[in-house]
């Protein structure tokens, strides 16, 4: 093997910043003042919030040695599972940045923000056109926003028709958060069982699905990696009954321009902007999770809603039916604005986002599967699952591979999850990692499966070039310590 | 995590399917997970318990059990009244993993029907479940 990516280097320890500075310092100055002077509301005054006075070198070196210690995508690879950590175009930071974008008060009147508003209305037709689906709100903030949007949707379309529909069926390979976003709108989730291949039964949904079911939820591809190779099938039956399908599109980046999510049989869909679209998501957010409908339930969608009317763009209440504002303004707008950017910077090559992911998933499911047990040994979409069933015998786990990974220099994948597979290592390495980069990260896993046979306690040490060593995750979620 | 062999599998309790234990103490029964199920699921980070005076069915879920893995539910092994829960679980829920049978016990039930408790498996019983899980 090439040499490993992963060194040990000079790391600055960092106190907190409450542990540093000295009263009276400080890394700032007001501007001047040009308003009368005045005292202050009885009201408000009183003692401070506890900050640190800090000079302007300790805070910059603060941030930045913490940010020494991050470990990203623009640093290496992070095959993260479920999450799609793919890299991020630097140019669609650069569109947010504009300052007629970034500037624009969300208060100025429709007439001041046509460029905005019109951008909102083109995002909207590319994301229908992408998916094949009619129409699309860019109102929620993230994924599972977008799913309660969608449920709330579904809870209006019966309401409207006058049906009372109880319960939501939601296979086993479905997002963890489906099953809270029917919650939520009053449905029972009732969980479905995949088949010994990985997917939905259509028998089984044929068997549950009666008039007191609101339809199906299903991830697709789902959590396995896996398409729902029978969801034609599925959507029948579920319409048949006079139910509703949703699909969790958090894993669109397999399928973009690809699948029509419409001509399959899906009526309401969520995408990640911030994981399909291009936007940097470690830290949390900001989002987005854009609802996609069919013409059929479209008169649901929040309000307010971009129109076009004699050339100008404005925003419209008038949607009687529509389940109201789901987000202050416009939704999370800088995601929207990334997303627009990557979309028109990819072009027809945004189809080709989704081969290149799908091909360096079974790329690594190909050159691991002989040292790692494959549960499902089929094609998978943009991500594969493994387990740590063959490193068992030496009683190494999932947990200690992960770790070790780390001292190759890489960002270990999602473990433990889906639930559905015992032990499962769910690698999802994105269509941007070059084939060198994907061979060194089978190198290191072959190296790992490796030293579990010949030197079992050299991975259960793991890591050991990390700044700190394994940390202790059950004592930092029995006892949490969340105070500065 | 342990190979089947390696289980500590208590010899006066009964078991369930779901891996919970029961033992029969006078005329309640005390509930809680078998070694089998505390092991797969790792160190356990809290509990989540029922409150005195619920009452559940056989096979009803009556609270869960989070790890640093997952969370998982957990299932009456008989029906009845919860009349105590093990109140040291809130502060120190890895007793269940460290003394699973135990210190780590869930919850002490009145039960609806003592002979319930037949339907149960024994450890012999339970230990070949377990076996047929590994294949």
């Amino acid at each position: 093997m090439t040499a490993s990516q992963g060194t040990t280097g000079l790391i600055l320890n960092e106190p907190l910043l409450w542990e540093r500075g000295k009263p009276g310092r400080t890394a700032f100055s007001l501007p001047r003042r040009d308003v009368e002077r005045k005292a202050l509301d009885p009201r408000h005054a009183g003692p401070g919030p506890d900050f640190p006075d800090l000079s302007e070198v300790e805070v910059i070196r603060h941030y930045t040695r913490l940010s020494q210690w991050n470990f990203g995508v623009d640093t290496g690879l992070y095959p993260l599972g479920s999450c799609t950590m793919k890299y991020n175009p630097k140019t669609n930071e650069r569109q947010a940045s504009l300052p007629g974008f970034a500037g624009a008060h969300p208060l100025l009147p429709d007439e001041l923000c046509q460029g905005a508003l019109e951008l909102m209305a083109h995002l909207q037709e590319l994301l229908a056109e992408v998916t094949g689906m009619d129409a699309v709100s860019l109102q929620p903030a993230a994924g599972a926003h977008g799913e309660l949007t969608g449920m709330l949707i579904f809870a209006a379309h019966f309401r409207n028709k006058g049906e009372k529909r109880t319960k939501i069926l939601i296979p086993d390979t479905a997002h963890g958060t489906n099953p809270a976003s029917c919650a939520l709108c009053g449905f029972r989730p009732v969980a479905l069982k995949s088949n010994e291949r990985g997917v939905v039964d259509p028998a089984v949904v044929q068997e549950l699905m009666d008039e007191e079911t609101a339809g199906i939820m299903v991830t697709n591809p789902n959590t396995l990696g896996l398409f729902e190779e029978n969801i034609q099938e599925v959507a029948e039956i579920v319409h048949r009954n006079g139910g509703l399908v949703y699909c969790d599109g958090a894993n669109m980046n397999a399928v973009m321009g690809i699948v029509n999510m419409k001509a399959i049989g899906v009526d309401v869909l969520h995408l990640n902007l911030h994981k399909t679209f291009s936007t940097p998501h470690g830290g949390g957010g900001p989002g987005a999770g854009p609802v996609c409908v069919t013409r059929q339930l479209e008169p649901f969608l929040p309000v307010p809603r971009v129109v076009q009317e004699g050339g100008a763009y404005r925003l419209s209440q008038d949607f009687p039916l529509s389940i109201g504002k789901v987000h202050a303004f416009h939704g999370n707008f800088g995601v929207l604005i990334k997303a627009y950017s990557y979309i028109l910077s990819m072009g027809e090559d945004l189809k080709k986002v989704s081969q290149l992911a799908v091909l360096n998933a079974n790329y690594i499911k190909e050159r691991l599967k002989d040292v790692f047990h494959l549960p499902f040994d089929r094609p998978c979409m943009h991500e594969c699952v493994f387990t740590d069933k063959k490193q068992q015998a030496h009683k190494v786990t999932t947990l200690d591979m992960a770790k070790r990974l780390m001292d190759y220099g890489f960002h270990p994948p999602t473990i433990y999850f889906p639930l559905v597979v015992h032990g499962a290592i769910m690698v999802e390495p994105t269509e941007t990692e070059t084939r060198e980069d994907l061979d060194r990260f089978i190198e290191a896993m072959r190296a790992i499966a490796r030293e579990a046979q010949e030197d079992p306690e050299r991975v259960r040490q793991a890591p050991t070039k990390p700044k700190l060593r394994r940390l202790n995750e059950a004592e930092a979620a029995r006892r949490p310590c969340l105070a500065g | 995590m342990k190979e089947i062999h390696e289980l500590n599998l208590a010899e006066d309790v009964r078991y369930t399917q779901d891996h919970e234990w029961a033992r029969l103490e006078g005329d309640t029964v005390v509930v809680g997970i078998s070694d089998f199920a505390q092991d797969q699921l790792g160190e356990v980070v809290y509990v989540e318990l029922p409150q005195v005076g619920d009452t559940f069915d056989k096979g009803e879920e009556f609270g869960s059990v989070e790890s640093v893995k997952a969370v998982s539910e957990l299932y009456m092994p008989v029906s009845g009244e919860v009349v105590a829960v093990n109140e040291e679980l809130e502060g120190a829920p890895d007793l269940v993993n460290k003394e699973p049978y135990g210190a780590g016990w869930m919850i002490r039930v009145k039960p609806e029907d003592p002979a319930q408790m037949d339907s149960l498996l024994d450890k012999d019983a339970y230990l070949e479940h377990l076996k047929g899980l590994e294949s």
